[in-house]
């Protein structure tokens, strides 16, 4: 999709501390947020990140805990690399890119323990609730693993549900709305690796000639909770600590925008 | 995480199966063990049970998934219905179609790919039993596959991961206690071009651990990696005075 001169120019900017869309290494593109765009969602948000756009629905529904897990809700992330957002897109089931950007993004709200799945519970062992976390992507000019992730915690923190009560056995739906637990809040920040520089927020086209991708995702403590390497390329251990580092920051920053007290 | 009322390291420092923090499991590794395939490893990491072919380079099926410039690495890491407590339906997980990915990633930069241009390569990993760390163990006996089979490579690619268990670093987790556990760090490295090639996370861990765990997790790799070409050779190596 990038032409080769196009790739050498973007190689040789980086090798000058430039980029081409004139931002600089650690800077992200805009990011805007639009809350509760979809009424029949439980939650919703839309976010774009420069000219990427990714909406995220929550469904919340009723069913069964896993086995392991008895007295806990279920939370399942699924995207969708919906055909209108690019050329390159295909229709149907989702392919390994759509998975791994899902599992990413699963990842940081799981292990950030981000919604506090015990108070999902109804009836331990048997029924819980279920959240699904449905991301859209609409538009892709790269970087869909933190434009989702930001659009997930945004949809999540803006989530109702329905009230529950066990009567006689069988689920009653009770007047009223509860907000959805959460509890922490992680940030992904994902880097390209391109001539031997960390950038963060590759645009399509810097994605298209970076060797490697590396996504560091944020709790709201500073802690890290998840990490993953992508691409065919290799780093060092001193290019994670620098990308782990930059991440702590760029993370809070953003967190800023998402997260509104 | 919710069951921590079991200790998984002792007063002594030691963890369940005996080993201490920065210990591998035991490890037997054979390389060239399938007669049909053009390369192939056998490794058992613990109780990991890994079975690792390669077939090619050959010819591209369907042709147009052909790359002009270099041999497009197909990646299958597939687990057997009887390797975990409870049984996995044969079809491809979505964790699967995610490790195939990752391993494939961590394998394409030590291959020298564009020596063959429009072929594939097809490398299968079947774990046969499966007792945490099977992706690095995979990555592990891949590369020995690759290898085995005469496929030009800048080095070996071998991976081990590190993690937290009740507030301690430790090496090469099993699967008690990545799941009891804190953080589990995975990361493969080319040993000899100092370059990593894989690393994931999850868990919570601040800055300054995770370094930390990343540091056991590289040792961990360097020792592993003389198992490896001690594999490797011993396919090779004819026993002395065998033709007395």
């Amino acid at each position: 999709m990038v032409t080769r001169i196009k790739q050498k120019q973007i190689a040789q900017l980086i090798n000058d501390g430039k980029r081409l869309d004139g931002r600089e290494f650690d800077k992200h593109r805009e990011i805007k947020l639009e809350i509760g765009v979809i009424e029949k969602a439980e939650g919703s948000a839309r976010v774009f990140l420069g000219d990427t756009e990714v909406l995220v629905g929550v469904k919340v529904g009723i069913g069964k805990p896993f086995p392991d897990t008895p007295s806990e809700g279920v939370l399942t992330v699924n995207v969708e690399l919906v055909p209108l957002a690019s050329p390159m897109f295909e229709p149907g089931p989702p392919n390994e890119d759509a998975i791994e950007i899902a599992r990413v993004t699963d990842r940081g709200i799981r292990e950030a323990k981000t919604i506090d799945l015990e108070k999902l519970c109804l009836q331990p062992g048997k029924t819980v609730l279920v959240v699904f976390i449905d991301v859209y992507v609409l538009n892709h000019n790269g970087n869909l693993i933190d434009a989702s992730a930001i659009a997930a915690l945004a949809a999540l923190l803006n989530t109702k549900t329905s009230k529950y009560e066990i009567e006689e056995g069988e689920v009653k739906v009770k007047p009223g709305y509860n907000q959805l637990p959460i509890r922490n809040h992680p940030i992904a920040v994902t880097f390209a690796k391109i001539n031997d520089k960390l950038i963060v927020d590759p645009s399509l086209e810097e994605e298209e000639v970076m060797d490697a991708r590396l996504t560091i995702t944020i709790e709201k403590e500073g802690k890290i909770c998840a990490i993953q390497k992508g691409g065919t390329g290799q780093i060092t251990k001193e290019q994670i600590m620098e990308a782990v580092k930059t991440a702590e920051t760029k993370s809070s920053e953003i967190r800023k925008m998402v997260v509104k007290d | 995480m919710t069951k921590s009322d079991e200790k998984l390291i002792d007063k002594n420092g030691l963890r369940i199966d005996g080993r201490k923090p920065d210990e591998l499991r035991s490890i037997k590794i054979k390389v060239g063990v399938l007669s049909n395939a053009d390369g192939s490893a056998y490794i058992e990491q613990g109780k990991n049970k890994i079975l690792a072919a390669i077939y090619g380079p050959h010819e591209t099926h369907p042709k147009h998934l052909a790359l002009p410039d270099r041999s497009r690495l197909k990646c299958r890491y597939h687990m057997a219905p009887f390797s975990v407590d409870e049984r996995k339906s044969p079809a491809p997980s979505r964790r699967e179609i995610e490790i195939s990915k990752v391993i494939r990633h961590a394998l394409e930069p030590s291959i020298f790919l564009e020596y063959y241009p429009r072929t594939s390569i097809d490398l299968y990993i079947e774990v046969l039993q499966a007792h945490g760390g099977t992706r690095c163990a995979s990555i592990t006996v891949a590369s020995l596959a690759l290898a085995d089979g005469g496929i030009p490579m800048r080095d070996l690619t071998v991976a081990c991961a590190a993690g937290k268990v009740d507030g301690h670093i430790v090496l090469d987790l099993t699967d008690n206690e990545d799941k009891k556990g804190q953080a589990d760090v995975p990361l493969a490295i080319m040993p000899n071009l100092n370059a990593i090639t894989l690393l994931q996370m999850d868990g919570q861990l601040t800055i300054s651990e995770f370094e930390e765990t990343v540091e056991f997790a590289l040792k961990g790799c360097k020792q592993l990696y003389e198992k490896q070409r001690e594999a490797l050779k011993a396919k090779y190596v004819t026993v002395e005075g065998e033709e007395e």
